[in-house]
């Protein structure tokens, strides 16, 4: 018991280190590059030219019809056969980038879309044109409606960037991995990299928590 | 166009798909003079006053305002064109559409700082003078959420004021509102006709258009029925269609 202690307290650092170093940094930038990606993609497929709402449709239908691991090994093992090599991290940073882009592009369609028209209407006849309007008028208003599903997303990803590991990036679980390959303590060392990932996502959902709030007083009602 | 005209609209008409919503309306807007649409729904008449605003594009007819900018719609006309239209006119909506994530202060300086690119100074000064005389220089820095019906509509009026308009156009402000707010958003554009703003409204407030008014325009499925001063149009309609509605509205049961 008490070496299992002693275990449990040494690989502490080396997991947390792993969540610091890669965990939380491959998070942070997929998230914000994939909501660049899934605003944009809103945007196309809620155009009213016929191609490129099409090819939003298209993208978004092929991240959320495909799996999370297919696409990170298409990208990390598949891409070398047509001669297009990318290293560990930037693999898993594209990929987990394009799988938030097709998710979120329907949230933020959907938030867009919850906005009334008179926000519009008001914004035009202020003399604003569409794309100020959109991103004056609009989008703070539909951002205190993407903000409880796109916290689901973020929540996901984090957890997700768990399967970084196959693709070689030493992040936290891959840590444990690692530690486990020597003791042989694997129900520890899992459960200790499960409590490091729960605390990660409370923290995060205290600040959706915190994010709503200070959003709550522009909502129209 | 005689000089003392500042909007001339001729000939315009509109459909949504199948149906034909404007089939051909005129009338002309005199400086300084305040016009009421007024008809039963479905007549038109707010349609014809968002044509004015550029908010929806005909798909033929001619609205001018009189040193310009003069817009000839056809069904190629695209709502970038029509937009030229918000530079002489704004527009005081139904629903006040106040944007709920920005202040009362922000809401009415917003075009005019972002968009006008007026001086700060000017526009804050004139923002407070607006405030103060809807009685809501108080309310500068409240959001829009916390304030009563009658309120955002005021605030909505100085919201359109704000852009130095030469035409107010005003979209049945009161409709939306419960009736002991209807009042004070009504005082509010008495005294603006008082002073001698141009002005078209879509009510159904024919006692206010009666009492504000200079000339009434009656609309009835998508074409003018009868044009004439107010006094004459409400008090004494020529036309049967007028009669009915005038009846109507004064008699509901």
């Amino acid at each position: 018991m008490d070496s299992n202690w002693q275990l449990f307290l040494d690989s502490l650092w080396p997991l947390a280190k792993g969540a610091i170093t890669a965990t939380i940094p491959l998070s942070l930038i997929s998230f914000a590059i994939g909501l660049a990606i899934a605003l944009l993609m809103a945007l196309m497929r809620m155009s009213g030219n016929k191609l490129v709402s099409s090819i939003a449709r298209v993208y978004i239908s092929i991240i959320r019809g495909t799996p999370l691991l297919v696409q990170l090994f298409v990208i990390f093992y598949g891409m070398p056969s047509i001669g297009i090599t990318i290293d560990p991290w930037p693999s898993a940073i594209i990929a987990f980038s394009l799988n938030i882009g097709g998710y979120a592009a329907e949230i933020i369609r959907a938030a867009i879309l919850s906005v009334p028209a008179g926000q519009w209407e008001a914004g035009y006849t202020v003399g604003m044109s569409r794309t100020r309007t959109l991103f004056r008028i609009i989008l703070p208003q539909a951002a205190r409606v993407s903000v409880p599903p796109l916290s689901n997303s973020f929540i996901s990803l984090v957890k997700d960037t768990s399967l970084a590991s196959l693709i070689l990036v030493t992040e936290m679980f891959r840590k444990a991995q690692e530690i486990t390959a020597s003791t042989y303590e694997f129900m520890l060392l899992y459960l200790t990299a499960a409590g490091l990932y729960w605390i990660i996502c409370l923290v995060l959902s205290g600040l959706q928590n915190l994010l709503e709030g200070r959003l709550e007083k522009y909502v129209a009602k | 166009m005689s000089p003392s005209n500042l909007l001339s609209v001729t000939g315009l008409h509109k459909s949504f798909g199948e149906n034909q919503v404007l089939k051909g309306i005129d009338f002309t807007v005199h400086a300084g003079e305040v016009v009421a649409l007024i008809g039963p729904s479905g007549s038109g008449k707010t349609t014809a006053l968002r044509c004015l605003n550029g908010l929806e594009v005909p798909q033929a007819g001619t609205v001018a305002f009189n040193g310009g900018p003069e817009v000839s719609f056809s069904a190629k006309t695209t709502a970038k064109q029509a937009q030229v239209l918000r530079r002489r006119s704004a527009m005081v909506f139904q629903g006040h559409h106040l944007f709920p994530h920005l202040t009362v202060l922000q809401n009415v300086t917003v075009g005019p700082l972002e968009v006008q690119k007026r001086e700060r100074g000017e526009v804050m000064e004139q923002a407070a003078k607006l405030l103060e005389r809807v009685g809501l220089s108080a309310k500068a820095d409240a959001y829009p959420n916390s304030l009563s019906g009658g309120q955002q509509q005021r605030v909505g009026i100085v919201r359109a004021l704000m852009l130095k308009p030469d035409l107010l156009l005003f979209d049945e402000p009161t409709s939306a509102l419960d009736p002991e707010l209807v009042g004070e958003v009504l005082v509010v554009i008495k005294e603006l006709a008082q002073e001698g703003w141009s002005m078209v409204l879509v009510t159904h407030e024919l006692a206010f258009a009666r009492d504000v008014a200079d000339t009434v325009v009656f609309m009835d499925g998508g074409v003018v029925v009868e044009t004439g001063p107010a006094a004459k149009v409400l008090g004494a309609p020529s036309n049967p269609r007028t009669q009915g509605f005038v009846q109507r509205l004064l008699h509901p049961f």
